[in-house]
């Protein structure tokens, strides 16, 4: 079972200021720690791990050096799902909370493709934002650590599930923020596959023609989607141009390196959102995937050899 | 009846007078700014004033994470670019969170020459169904003066149908739209009518008429399609002799007459409804006076649907109605450009 190779913080205040030459390191600790959770998950139950794979140093480098968070307001371990938000009910608390209290400083973050809740739940655990026993009601009946992320599910703040729309909403955020003359930024974590859905270029357009400066979003270029290959289910091309074209100042970069992506987040970009194009590879990390490509979207284990194997690679993982 | 006044861009006026005494309103538009009369806001309010362009899907979310910040957006367009085009983001970006936006949605139904593209017939049976919604309908210059505060009082979600241009006053202005509560226009004991949007003004003309002929009626305009619960429907409906009548600009399935079936039968009340609907149809572009009576929405209709109820022919004409007609029939002023 999973080494413990490094203590969990009491929580992720102390983590982001890692400010000494080993910041890259310790990202990458976190990252692998990340994986190893996910994977360990996927072993026993199956799960969204190849999102992992391709996403682990992009959370690690956003929850631990990139974004300006408050300390954790959400209980370690989850509160139960007491029901959607109504006049009548006013008792359900904002994933949100997990990432730090609302301040005019802090920044916030936008989980657009929820489908990786799985990943940002394990993060959250790495940071020492959720206890390592909130992982245990994933997907459990009438826990708010659901699969598919929703607005009540820790580090959420919206119902990212129907794609394209958290982008517009944190839009909507960046607006209102600005006029307000809040300093804190507005992280939003986007995948390629649903760069398919228009809303998305509505949002990119709307951002700069309102020149929401105060926007910086990572796009995790896995090249996946359900159906598999983003290429043959519906070509993106190039996706930066994309971007740019509507407005956003673009850069792309090696989702996986740390370096790349504190630099590619430290240029300035005035008038304009910024969009970090993250070009990320699906299996990275646990090479058993490659065996499956490029059907990676959910992995349930076809018979107990393959998670015989899985447990092996869980076993072998620094 | 006596003359009535005509009002035009009664929404205009009233949303510049809350944007004065409200500094968090915000107003955003999908390139119809002068077709919902919030042009006057935009010049007045140019910081307050988002144009949001032909975007309807990012513009409800884009209006959800306004509000998660404290702001109250007032977003404005055509109500088929709302209901139809944007449906998903209403419901997960607006309904789901309960946050406080308020949809102005124009042209309902027969109220435009836009064709079926333009026409919002099915708006109210769709936005009933998200939970959290609150649904108000306008019918006259007072409710369009009104609606505004009302649904800023309102904690949550709010749909409203609006009618726009040339408006008769119907109602005292100090009568001002409230919440689930209908208003009640006449008394009688032989019919319950419930009427709402422009289909009020015509039911007057027509409940009028009735009253000549000996047929009492308790004709209520409808302003709230949710909750759907006032009293004051349930008595009128247990008060008819001959039974129950509504009539709307919608389709006859899950608006008014929907709700007030529904109304009938949870209280197991033993009447007779006649739906005045748009019967399960799609309409052309065309002018209001011409598709109100060739859907067979209007005042005539009306007395058919009454004669059909008592079992007695009243042998009315159109011409009868025509001499009845309020002052100048206002859709003649609403002709206007989209």
């Amino acid at each position: 079972m999973p080494k413990n190779i490094r203590p969990i913080p009491e929580n992720g205040q102390d983590l982001r200021y890692i400010s000494n030459d080993n910041w890259i390191t310790d990202c990458q600790i976190v990252a692998n720690a990340i994986r190893r959770r996910v994977l360990s998950h996927t072993v026993k139950h199956g799960g969204y791990l190849s999102q992992a794979c391709s996403s682990a140093e992009a959370f690690s480098y956003l929850y631990t050096k990139g974004m300006n968070l408050g300390p954790s307001k959400g209980p370690l371990l989850p509160p139960s799902f007491s029901g959607s938000p109504s006049t009548n009910n006013q008792e359900q608390k904002s994933g949100m909370l997990y990432n730090g209290e609302r301040h005019p400083d802090k920044d916030r973050f936008f989980l657009s493709p929820t489908h990786y809740a799985l990943t940002l739940y394990a993060t959250l655990i790495e940071t020492g934002r959720l206890g390592e026993k909130g992982l245990d009601q994933f997907n459990v009946d009438g826990s708010t650590v659901e699969m598919i992320g929703g607005e009540h599910s820790p580090g959420h703040e919206t119902n990212g599930g129907s794609f394209g729309q958290t982008i517009s909403q944190a839009a909507g955020v960046a607006w209102a923020r600005q006029k307000k003359g809040d300093k804190g930024i507005v992280w939003i974590f986007l995948s390629d596959g649903e760069c398919q859905e228009g809303q998305t270029w509505e949002a990119i357009m709307t951002m700069s023609f309102y020149r929401l400066e105060n926007i910086k979003i990572i796009v995790d270029a896995n090249g996946q989607q359900v159906d598999g290959r983003t290429d043959e289910v519906m070509a993106l091309r190039d996706l930066e141009a994309k971007f740019k074209a509507f407005g956003a100042s673009t850069t792309t970069i090696d989702g996986h390196d740390f370096k790349s992506l504190h630099q590619a987040f430290a240029q300035p970009h005035s008038d304009k959102p910024l969009v970090v194009i993250a070009n990320t590879e699906p299996f990275r990390g646990i090479n058993l995937l490659k065996a499956r490509y490029p059907n990676l979207h959910y992995i349930r284990f076809k018979n107990d050899e393959e998670r015989e194997n899985y447990v092996k690679a869980l076993d072998n993982m620094e | 009846m006596s003359a009535i006044e005509i009002i035009t861009r009664v929404h205009a006026s009233s949303i510049e007078a809350w944007g004065e005494s409200n500094p968090n309103a915000l107003v955003l538009s999908g390139d119809l700014t002068t077709s919902c009369e919030i042009d006057g806001f935009r010049d007045k309010f140019p910081d307050r004033f988002l144009s949001m362009g032909l975007a309807e899907q990012n513009m409800m979310s884009f209006a959800a994470g306004l509000a998660r910040e404290g702001f109250i957006p007032h977003v404005h367009t055509f109500a088929v670019f709302m209901y139809r085009r944007a449906l998903d983001q209403i419901e997960m970006s607006i309904a789901y969170p309960n946050l406080p936006v308020k949809l102005f949605g124009f042209l309902p139904g027969v109220t435009t020459p836009g064709g079926a593209s333009h026409q919002a017939i099915n708006d109210i049976a769709v936005i009933r169904s998200l939970p959290n919604f609150t649904i108000l309908e306008t019918g006259d210059a007072t409710d369009v003066e009104s609606v505004i505060q009302l649904a800023n009082s309102i904690n949550g979600p709010v749909y409203i149908r609006m009618v726009r241009g040339a408006l008769p006053r119907l109602f005292p202005a100090e009568d001002k739209i409230k919440l689930n509560k209908a208003r009640v226009i006449s008394e009688g004991e032989d019919i319950a009518l419930f009427s709402s949007g422009s289909c009020t003004e015509e039911a007057m003309r027509a409940v009028e008429i009735l009253r000549s002929c000996g047929v009492s009626i308790q004709h209520l305009h409808v302003t709230t399609l949710k909750p759907f619960s006032d009293p004051q429907v349930i008595s009128a409906i247990k008060g008819a002799r001959f039974g129950t009548i509504s009539m709307e600009n919608h389709s006859i399935n899950g608006g008014l007459g929907a709700c007030v079936a529904e109304i009938i039968a949870e209280y197991g009340l033993e009447t007779r409804l006649i739906k005045i609907a748009l019967d399960d149809t799609y309409l052309q572009g065309a002018s209001t006076k011409f598709l109100m009576s060739h859907y067979g929405i209007d005042a005539f209709a009306l007395i058919t649907q009454v004669e059909k109820l008592i079992g007695k022919q009243l042998n009315l004409r159109e011409e009868d109605l025509k001499q009845a007609r309020i002052d100048k029939y206002f859709n003649e002023k609403q002709q206007e450009a989209l």
